[in-house]
């Protein structure tokens, strides 16, 4: 017998709420349907009546985790339409904040991830660690999120010497306590058991759903806009792009914390080659045409488009974000699964998943599972697990 | 290297394709006009000859047609190919890429509610953005929405005075 499992559709948590109806028998995940746009904010739209020093604001309000990586592709793609060139240092700082942003993000997912399986350790322990990181932002732009650090020809703000210090400890701290989280995530069997062979997402599928960032290279398709259409200074530095083959749930877990490695070596290595000089080129037109920017966000590349007619408003703005090509591979990933792994597939993407807590089950009008049912079956399939290897 | 792969595509894009004009703006970054009729044969020839990923494509609605493009990005070599095409505006519908490439599958459904033009044998073309709700010939992203919206208020302003 078929039933419905609704997750969603709102979370107040979430700046992306979307809606999943799982369609289960018994406990097996058959099939899955995604509804979006409970929260359409008509971006594109607000963003034909700014000029383009307000838009770069503007875009900076879509995500509140990765605030930097939208103005930063938009930064790029007006670049691109008027052959701008930003001067060396400014590109420096863009990148740092930017490889920062990284790992702060892919913190927040492990954190989550933790919580979900139940292990609450994992999430106290990873959030302590990513508090120092929103420090440090505030100490160089004055805001722990939404930095404002791109501008179109460079950036706002410049980082000063008496910061590299202190971004260079917290480094330390942070490669320190991330081989201690690497290791005792990959190590424990339970968490293993619970993440290995779940949610594969094969390559064929990766590619014809054209899925970004660790998603992608967690399948084995080794897709990353900082190697592959190299801006700013990410070719100037050395670092190794992380992918596997295995496309399940551990496999983009595995991704995301050795990212956070290749991210410290990014900023390091920027913050030592820093050039002096000027952080920004005057842009006074944007001449008619057309431009393309990518950037690699924590979630994978985000992509705008940006038409001028010469004015100065553009005439189209179109924004992609990674989790609009993410989120419809659910349904394959999520598909011959149970719903106590259902919880984790869809939180794999990295699209908030606290949705779980808004789930009820339904059948003739009644209610039969919560949102916290569904957590807690998540829960208990790790408690029975840890009790298995305990023996 | 990179630019070597990029002129040999562009090569064999004008053997196969005489009608479609390439602009190379910069670099990694080529948009290529093809007409309505074409595109859903150079999207399956970028796609499934030459490796590229659909990244997104974009609606615009200008005076003298809804112009669709399809950005498709060849990570190899980091470059973009954007394949445009205008359609005229008494007959808004091209053939949708949804059956081979199901990463098309939302955009289209974006586009199709956002400015009404129709994908010809798109699997589900329901309103994805939308609200259930949201009347289904009102495109808010078109250019006469922002009019006929202003001239719905007038009206109300009217007859609460």
């Amino acid at each position: 017998m078929k039933r419905i499992v609704p997750i969603g559709p709102y979370h107040p948590l979430q700046e992306e709420p979307e809606f999943f109806k799982l369609i289960v028998e018994g406990e097996k995940v058959v099939d899955l349907e995604i509804n979006i746009g409970y929260n359409h904010r008509g971006h594109e739209f607000v963003a034909q009546k700014l000029t383009y020093d307000k838009i770069t604001f503007l875009v900076e309000r879509i995500c509140g985790i990765c605030s930097d990586s939208h103005p930063y592709a938009y930064v790029l793609a007006v670049e691109d339409l008027a052959h701008v060139t930003p001067p060396p240092r400014a590109q420096y700082i863009r990148t740092i904040i930017g490889e920062l942003e990284r790992i702060h993000s892919h913190y927040l997912w492990v954190g989550l991830a933790g919580h979900f399986i139940g292990y609450n350790t994992v999430w106290m322990w990873v959030w302590r660690y990513r508090e120092p990181l929103l420090d440090i932002f505030e100490l160089i732009m004055g805001n722990r999120n939404h930095y404002a650090i791109n501008k179109i020809g460079g950036a706002r703000r410049d980082i000063l010497p008496e910061h590299y210090g202190k971004i260079e400890k917290y480094l330390d701290l942070l490669e320190e306590k991330n081989t201690m989280f690497t290791k005792a995530v990959l190590d424990d069997p339970v968490i293993r058991a619970r993440l290995e062979g779940v949610g594969i997402l094969s390559k064929e599928d990766a590619v014809a759903y054209g899925v970004l960032g660790p998603t992608a290279r967690g399948s084995g398709y080794a897709i990353d806009a900082r190697k592959d259409d190299p801006y700013d200074a990410y070719d100037k530095v050395d670092w190794d792009l992380i992918a596997f083959d295995e496309g399940d749930v551990l496999a983009k877990a595995k991704v995301r914390l050795l990212e956070c490695f290749e991210s410290i070596k990014i900023v390091r290595q920027c913050l030592r080659n820093m050039p002096d000089g000027p952080i920004e080129t005057r842009v006074d037109e944007i001449p008619p045409g057309e431009g393309i920017g990518r950037h690699e966000a924590p979630r994978g590349e985000v992509f705008h488009y940006v038409r001028s007619d010469g004015s100065n408003m553009p005439v189209r703005h179109k924004i992609r974000a990674p989790s609009f090509m993410n989120i419809p591979s659910n349904v394959v990933a999520v598909r011959g699964y149970s719903i106590a792994d259902a919880a984790l597939v869809l939180a794999a993407v990295d699209p908030c998943y606290c949705c779980t807590e808004r789930t009820a089950v339904f059948e003739n009008g009644k209610k039969k599972l919560s949102g916290n049912d569904l957590l807690k079956l998540s829960w208990q399939k790790t408690e029975g697990l840890r009790r298995r290897y305990r023996r | 290297m990179k630019k070597e792969y990029s002129q040999e595509v562009l090569d064999e894009i004008g053997a196969r394709f005489p009608n479609a004009s390439v602009k190379i703006h910069a670099p990694r970054r080529t948009y290529i006009s093809v007409p309505r009729e074409d595109v859903y044969e150079f999207a399956k020839f970028l796609f499934k000859e030459k490796d590229c990923r659909l990244s997104i494509a974009t609606g615009i609605d200008k005076r003298d047609g809804m112009e669709i493009l399809y950005h498709f990005s060849h990570d190899p070599s980091g470059t973009y190919y954007s394949i445009k095409t205008l359609i005229p505006k008494d007959d808004l519908q091209i053939k949708s890429l949804s059956d081979f490439l199901p990463a098309a599958n939302w955009i289209e459904r974006e586009i199709h509610e956002l400015l009404g033009i129709d994908f010809a044998g798109h699997p589900n073309l329901v309103p994805l953005l939308t609200a259930e709700t949201w009347p289904g010939d009102l495109h808010p992203l078109r250019r006469d929405y922002a009019d006929e919206h202003k001239e719905l208020r007038l009206d109300k302003t009217k007859e609460d005075r």
